[in-house]
């Protein structure tokens, strides 16, 4: 399986990326942003970090960027592309997945540990995990999920919600939101489900000995159901 | 021709940081405010000498990268 993770200027999470893509089978490419055409791929992964300095509104620089037309034209041809952390922010911004990620409710940049339900196992990405509960790790500023409330219903409609912050045995209440996103949404997905945008780092779960394995068991289940 | 481009977040979405500037002016003894919202100001130089032309570039602008229509609303201050 092949895949690509697209480096922006102020990307911070693209070489975990790639040591957790490779570590599970995946032949991993680096592809710089203001390249134009996309090397053949099975996954393209926006990473986390803070492209562009965060200017203007997270990700809304980076979603401009060269490299993001291939992106674009990948994922409306039904090509999986993920997008984690401020990759989730900059596919927000283009439109790719409905919605928007405002500042953090408490104002507070928030690194921590975090559970979140599986809310959607018929896609790619979460299809085959027998968890339904899986222990991430989150690191920002703006994760806030907000949406207006026509596209909420449609999201809910189209059971586009992928994971939602909850406590390690899978309660989704307010108290388990770490940042005021609302239904406590870590991550959706487009319509089709070949595109998923989260704001927590399974990158970051992938060695037992550092942090923990849930991480692990995502990206092995992912490129089993990739082949 | 400069043209100011102001964005602020539309009413129903919540604004932390406009909440802290309030408390934190309520705080100074600033105690008569209703409300703060934080917004953006933008200052446009271009080579555009056609006011309608130029109007229409930086609406352009506005509605592909300066504001998230999602959640905020720009208004285009006419150029003097």
């Amino acid at each position: 399986m092949k895949s690509s993770v697209i480096t922006f200027p102020g990307s911070n999470c693209d070489r975990d990326m790639d040591v957790a893509l490779k570590k599970f089978g995946f032949k991993n490419k680096m592809v710089w942003h203001a390249d134009a055409d996309l090397p053949k791929s099975d996954l393209v992964v926006l990473p986390g970090g803070f492209s562009y300095g965060d200017y203007l509104r997270c990700g809304s620089m980076a979603s401009k960027s060269k490299i993001m037309q291939s992106v674009i034209n990948f994922a409306n041809s039904g090509g999986m592309v993920m997008g984690i952390c401020n990759g989730f922010q900059i596919l927000v911004e283009t439109g790719l997945v409905p919605g928007v990620l405002l500042r953090n409710k408490y104002l507070e940049f928030i690194c921590k540990n975090v559970f979140v339900k599986i809310n959607d196992k018929k896609n790619k990405y979460f299809k085959n995990v027998d968890n339904e509960v899986l222990e991430f790790h989150i690191a920002h500023n703006e994760g806030n999920y907000f949406c207006t409330q026509d596209q909420l219903k449609e999201i809910e409609d189209n059971n586009q919600i992928a994971i939602n912050y909850c406590d390690e045995n899978g309660k989704i209440e307010d108290q388990f939101n770490p940042n005021g996103s609302i239904k406590n949404i870590a991550g959706i997905f487009n319509k089709e489900k070949n595109v998923l945008g989260m704001m927590p780092h399974p990158e970051r779960m992938i060695d037992p000995s550092l942090s923990g394995e849930d991480g692990s068991l995502f990206f092995k289940n992912l490129i089993n159901n990739l082949k | 021709m400069k043209i100011s481009v102001i964005i602020t977040l539309k009413k129903d979405v919540l604004d932390p940081q406009g909440k802290v500037i309030h408390q934190t002016l309520d705080g100074m003894g600033f105690q008569d405010i209703n409300e703060v919202r934080q917004g953006k100001y933008f200052e446009i130089d271009t080579k555009e000498t056609d006011n309608d032309k130029a109007k229409a570039k930086v609406e352009e602008m506005c509605k592909k990268l300066l504001a998230n229509l999602v959640i905020e609303n720009y208004k285009i201050i006419d150029p003097k």
